[in-house]
C-alpha cells in the first residue's frame, strides 16, 4: 500500500508559539484516517499544512519535510493552485460561497480553466455528477439556481464536499466536518465518506471519538503538538500503547 | 412583585434623568434640523415655485438670465447638466481609483502599511474644499493648459479631477468596510479550492460586497453633487452646455453660492435660487436613499 502524505520531522510555529513538534507521519492511500486529540493540540494545524492553507495567517514558519503524492510541497516549483486542486478541504463550518448551488460546484473548475472552456451541456453534466455523488441531486435538482448559503447546514456541508469532486482531487482534508451538524447530518456525512473512501484519501480531524471509531481505518492521537500514537483505529482504542493515549481514549483526560 | 418590568424613573438619581433627557434631545434634534432646513428652504422658494415660475422652462431651458432688465430667463438646464456632467466625469475617475485603493487596503497590503494608508486617506478627506479650489485655480489650471494645449484650464475636467480627489476618501473608507464585512470563510473556501488572491477578489469578494460598493460609489457621488467652492473656483463658472471635458461649466451649487449674496431678499431671483436648493436637496436625498437601501441590502445578506 502506498502513502498519500508523508511528513518528516515537521515543526511549525505561529510567531513564537510552536504548534507542531517533530511530527513524522505517513497517511495511507485511499482510506480514512482520523486525527484525534484535545483542543489546541495541533490537529487542525497539521491538517492545514497539507494544502498550505496555513500560510494565510502570515506569521507561520515551518521546518521539516512534507510530501504530498510523492512531491515535496515546499519545493519552489510547486504551484499552490495545483496543490489545492489535488488536495481538497472541507471546513468546520460549512462555507459554500454566496453564489448559486450550480456555480458553487463549478467554482473550482472555473478558477483552474480558461474562461468559456466548458459548454453548457458539459457543465450541466459535471454539476449533476457531483451532486449525485454526495446524494444531493434528488434534493437540489430543482434548486440549482438557489443561493447556496440558504440551504440547510447538512446540505451546505455536502455541497462543500461535492464542489471538490469536479477538480478530481486525490486527497480530501476534513476539519471537524460534522461539528456544526445535528446527529442526522453527521450520520449522512459519515455515510458519504464511507462511500467515497477508496476513490479518495480522507484525513479527518474530529473531537468526536465515537466518530473516529465509526469512520476511520487508522487513527492518529495528537497531544500538545506531538504525534503520540498512530495505529489502526480499533487497536488504538482497545489496546493503546502509550499511557497518554490510554488516558484520552478511556476518557480520563480531554 | 414585578421589579424587572417596572420602569419608573422615580427611583433613578436626578442626574440620570437629566442625562437621559439630554441624550434624547440630541437624538431628536438631528431629525428636527433636517426637517427645519428643508422647511426653510422650501418656504423661501415655494411662493415662486407654485406661482409664477414656469417649471417646464426651468428644467429644460438653457438660458439663465436672472438679472437681465428686460428679458429675465430662469432656465436651469445648463446648470443641471453642468452638475451632472462634472459629477459623472469625477466618478469615472474616482470609482476605479477608490475601489482599487479599497481592494488594495483591505486585501493585499500588510497591516502596517494599511494603517499608514488609512491615515493618509483620512488626511485627504480633511483638506478644506476652498484649498482644493485654490489648487484647481493654480496647479490644475496650468497643467491642463500645458497638457491639452487648451486656452484656459478652468474647465469641467479641472473640477472633475478635484471632485474625484475629494470623493475618493469616502469611496475608499466605505468600500473597505464593505469588503471587510465579507466573512473570511469565503476567502478561505475559495483559496482552498485553488483560487489565486486576485480570483478571490473578483470572483468572490466583489459579488459578495456589491451592495456596499454601490453605496460607496453613491455616497461619493452625493459628495460631488453637493460640493460648491471647489467647482465654483475651478470650472470657469460660466453658464454653458458642455460639449467636452474641456468646456467650462457652472453647477447648481456654485450658482447659489455666487448669486445669493447679491439678490433682493424675497424677489423672484432670490426665490428661484431657493428652488435650485430644493432641487439639490431632492437629488442628494434620492442618491442617499438609494445608498441606504443598498447598505441595508448588505446587512440582510450577512
Amino acid at each position: 500500500m502506498n502513502y498519500s502524505i508523508e511528513t518528516e520531522n515537521l515543526s511549525l510555529w505561529y510567531g513564537d508559539f510552536q504548534a507542531l513538534i517533530d511530527v513524522s507521519v505517513k497517511i495511507r492511500d485511499g482510506q480514512i484516517t482520523s486525527l484525534i486529540g484535545p483542543s489546541g493540540c495541533g490537529k487542525s494545524t497539521l491538517l492545514r499544512c497539507f494544502n498550505r492553507v496555513n500560510e494565510r495567517y502570515g506569521n507561520v514558519t515551518t521546518e521539516g519535510k512534507i510530501e504530498v503524492l510523492g512531491k515535496n510541497i515546499y519545493d519552489a516549483d510547486v504551484s499552490l493552485p495545483e496543490l489545492r486542486k489535488s488536495v481538497g478541504m472541507v471546513f468546520q463550518r460549512p462555507n459554500p460561497l454566496p453564489i448559486s448551488v450550480y456555480e458553487n460546484i463549478l467554482f473550482g473548475l472555473r478558477t483552474h480553466s480558461p474562461i468559456r472552456s466548458m459548454t453548457r451541456t458539459e457543465s450541466d453534466q459535471i454539476v449533476e455528477e457531483a451532486l449525485t455523488s454526495v446524494f444531493l441531486w434528488e434534493d437540489l435538482k430543482d434548486k440549482l439556481k438557489v443561493r447556496a448559503t440558504s440551504l440547510q447546514l447538512e446540505q451546505q456541508q455536502k455541497l462543500c464536499i461535492a464542489r471538490l469532486l469536479p477538480l478530481k482531487p486525490k486527497i480530501i482534508l476534513m476539519d471537524e466536518p460534522c461539528s456544526a451538524l445535528d446527529a442526522k447530518g453527521t450520520l449522512a456525512v459519515e455515510e458519504l465518506m464511507a462511500v467515497l473512501a477508496g476513490t479518495y484519501t480522507f484525513l479527518i480531524v474530529t473531537h468526536n471519538m465515537a466518530q473516529a471509531r465509526r469512520v476511520s481505518k487508522e487513527c492518529i492521537y495528537m497531544f500538545l503538538g506531538e504525534l503520540i500514537e498512530h495505529r489502526e483505529t480499533q487497536a488504538l482504542f482497545e489496546t493503546p500503547q502509550h499511557p497518554k493515549t490510554a488516558d484520552y481514549v478511556q476518557m480520563r483526560y480531554g | 412583585m414585578n421589579i424587572l418590568r417596572k420602569k419608573s424613573t422615580a427611583h433613578l438619581p436626578f442626574s440620570e434623568t437629566v442625562i437621559e433627557l439630554f441624550i434624547r434631545l440630541c437624538g431628536i434634534s438631528s431629525i428636527l434640523f433636517v426637517f427645519g432646513i428643508f422647511f426653510f428652504v422650501f418656504r423661501e422658494g415655494a411662493g415662486f415655485l407654485f406661482g409664477g415660475l414656469d417649471v417646464g422652462q426651468f428644467l429644460t431651458n438653457v438660458e439663465w438670465q436672472p438679472t437681465s432688465l428686460n428679458n429675465k430667463r430662469y432656465g436651469a438646464l445648463a446648470l443641471i447638466v453642468g452638475t451632472f456632467s462634472v459629477t459623472l466625469l469625477a466618478m469615472c475617475i474616482a470609482v476605479p481609483f477608490g475601489l482599487g485603493a479599497a481592494i488594495f487596503v483591505s486585501e493585499f497590503c500588510s497591516p502596517k502599511l494599511r494603517e499608514t494608508f488609512k491615515i493618509i486617506i483620512e488626511l485627504l478627506a480633511a483638506i478644506p474644499s476652498v484649498v482644493w479650489g485654490f489648487i484647481g485655480l493654480t496647479v490644475m489650471n496650468q497643467l491642463i493648459i500645458t497638457v491639452f494645449n487648451a486656452p484656459i484650464g478652468l474647465t469641467m475636467l479641472n473640477g472633475s479631477i478635484l471632485l474625484a480627489l475629494m470623493s475618493v476618501p469616502i469611496i475608499v473608507s466605505i468600500a473597505e468596510d464593505a469588503l471587510k464585512a465579507v466573512p473570511d470563510s469565503y476567502r478561505e473556501a475559495a483559496e482552498a479550492l485553488g483560487a489565486t488572491r486576485w480570483q478571490v477578489v473578483y470572483r468572490v469578494l466583489l459579488p459578495a460586497a456589491k451592495n456596499g460598493l454601490l453605496a460607496a460609489v453613491l455616497l461619493g457621488a452625493a459628495r460631488s453633487i453637493g460640493e460648491t467652492m471647489a467647482v465654483l473656483m475651478a470650472t470657469g463658472h460660466s453658464v454653458n452646455m458642455p460639449s467636452s471635458p474641456l468646456s467650462w461649466i457652472r453647477t447648481l451649487t456654485a450658482t447659489i453660492a455666487a448669486e445669493l449674496g447679491e439678490v433682493a431678499r424675497g424677489g423672484e431671483h432670490y426665490q428661484v435660487l431657493f428652488i435650485i436648493g430644493i432641487l439639490l436637496f431632492t437629488i442628494t436625498f434620492v442618491v442617499n436613499l438609494i445608498a441606504d437601501l443598498a447598505i441595508k441590502g448588505i446587512r440582510q445578506e450577512s
